[in-house]
């Protein structure tokens, strides 16, 4: 009989259960509390949302309610593409519902690399991976970019799946306050010159929907001599020239190392990836852990994806129908008297400041029976303490919808006493 | 006063506008504990002290900081 076996043998057959103190469920007290609190007040649960049926990019219904949908990022609409739904039942047909493995091993399929091939057109660089989901491709890149003794220099409002890549990795974290070139600049200069350094930014930031000064930042990264990540997760599609993201827009083709984006926003499906001109971008392949053991996206999602990706290339009516309706809105909250988060519509996100949880929540809910859904968003995911209603927009927003949301809003808001 | 107390001092002042409970600081106050800072207070408050004292605390070295005596010899160190 082995020690083991006595110690197993020796513990009570029904031990008491864990004290509180030792209970790691315990740190969850306030959340849990403060939830509860929130539902006691008599709000539906805005983190609780089911879509009984989904009708079209823009339209589902919530509660049994016919709602507009103005809180996805559905950015270009192609969820219901006939082109990209035939895609995905090919695929589906052809090659089964997953792939039962990593894209390392038995995970890679002919769509697999027909997405790649898709996004190395859109673009137009020699290099694409595509990762799971658009978190994963973050987590991945930055912390296998970046090793110990190397830094990643970030901006402070930078998203979650951003923070997590660097708290994976081994490298030192800076960080600089949102948007400012200055103190970007300030920083890389205090960091010792020899190691590498990789800086990392949003094209679009996606809580308040402003648009980072790329141009200035990249210059001033490329000064000291350290490599640029830019996240256009929330621009792809509809920024620049070809539409891939506000790094084109403000000119920047040949000067971003790495371009990571999501499929779930304009594509329309899930998946993640990175694209680079970089001539060893290849070996991230054999190194990066969030790549390699994770399963791979399944074929019906990746043939939908290389579809819907090919077809933005030459969207160019999406892309002038949106801005269309990110102006309309924007012009139309800005006229009915709320506070916005950005002065001009500079992206396809639109987010209503409010004061407190108490207003933001209350609001969300009169629109949310009005038969309109926007997201709530909170600290830890807003900037500073702020309560905000987050609008994105869709290019299948007809004038009408958008006409319609405007007089919810501007119901709702006197209702509620945001608006006089 | 020694070159510590020095920058004792300049720490202190610049916690003064973050210390809304006008909390009395010593070597062992926290700043998570004792001024009940958010992470939010937390990031102007490092770049505070970064700019005056021109150095980068990076966020692995802030994870290690706790008190204000932390920070003041983290803060000598890294001035070299």
């Amino acid at each position: 009989m082995t020690d083991a076996g006595t110690t197993a043998e020796s513990l009570p057959e029904s031990p008491a259960a864990v004290a509180p103190e030792r209970d790691l469920m315990s740190k969850f007290d306030g959340l849990i509390a403060e939830r509860q609190a929130l539902l006691d007040s008599g709000v539906t649960d805005p983190f609780a949302i089911v879509m009984d049926q989904v009708k079209s990019p823009t339209q589902a219904v919530i509660n049994g309610r016919e709602t507009i949908l103005l809180g996805t990022y559905n950015y270009m609409g192609m969820t219901f593409d006939p082109d990209v739904i035939a895609a995905g039942k090919d695929a589906l047909d052809r090659f089964g519902s997953g792939t039962n493995g990593s894209r390392m091993l038995n995970g890679t399929f002919r769509d697999h690399i027909e997405a790649e091939e898709a996004l190395r057109e859109f673009y137009g660089m020699s290099g694409a991976i595509v990762f799971s989901t658009g978190y994963m491709a973050n987590l991945g890149m930055i912390s296998t970019l970046a090793a110990k003794g190397e830094y990643v220099i970030l901006d402070a409002d930078s998203h979650a799946s951003i923070y997590d890549g660097c708290a994976q990795g081994n490298a030192e974290i800076v960080r600089f306050r949102h948007n400012s070139v200055d103190d970007l600049d300030k920083r890389l200069g205090r960091l010792p010159p020899e190691p590498g350094k990789l800086v990392v930014l949003e094209g679009v930031y996606s809580m308040l929907g402003d648009i980072a000064p790329l141009k200035e930042m990249v210059a001033v990264a490329k000064k000291h001599g350290a490599m640029t990540l830019v996240d256009e997760a929330h621009s792809m599609g509809f920024y620049g020239p070809n539409g891939r993201g506000v790094y084109e827009d403000q000119g920047l083709q040949d000067d971003v190392d790495f371009i990571v984006g999501t499929f779930s926003k304009s594509v329309g499906t899930v998946g993640g990836f990175c694209v680079s001109n970089h001539p060893k971008f290849e070996a991230i392949r054999l190194a990066c852990r969030a790549y390699i053991f994770t399963a791979s996206l399944p074929p019906s999602v990746v043939a939908t994806a290389a579809t819907s990706i090919r077809k933005l290339r030459h969207a160019h009516d999406k892309r002038r129908q949106l801005w269309e309706n990110a102006r309309t809105l924007h012009g139309g909250l800005k006229a009915l008297g709320f506070k916005l988060g950005t002065e001009a519509p500079d992206s396809a996100i639109i987010a209503v400041m409010l004061e407190d949880q108490a207003q933001a929540v209350t609001m969300w809910q009169a629109l949310l029976e009005a038969g309109l859904y926007v997201n709530m968003a909170r600290p830890p995911a807003t900037p500073a303490g702020t309560y905000l209603l987050r609008c994105s927009l869709c290019a299948e927003h007809s004038a009408e919808q958008i006409a319609t949301v405007l007089a919810m809003f501007g119901a709702t808001g006197r209702a509620v006493g945001v608006i006089g | 006063m020694t070159d510590r107390d020095e920058t004792f001092a300049k720490v202190a002042e610049l916690i003064e506008p973050f210390n809304k409970k006008d909390i009395e600081l010593a070597e062992e106050t926290s700043f998570a504990g004792d001024l009940e800072w958010d992470s939010l207070t937390v990031m102007d408050f490092v770049a505070a002290i970064e700019d005056e004292f021109e150095i980068i605390i990076t966020m692995n070295m802030q994870a290690e900081i706790e008190t204000v005596g932390q920070l003041v010899d983290a803060v000598a160190k890294l001035k070299g």
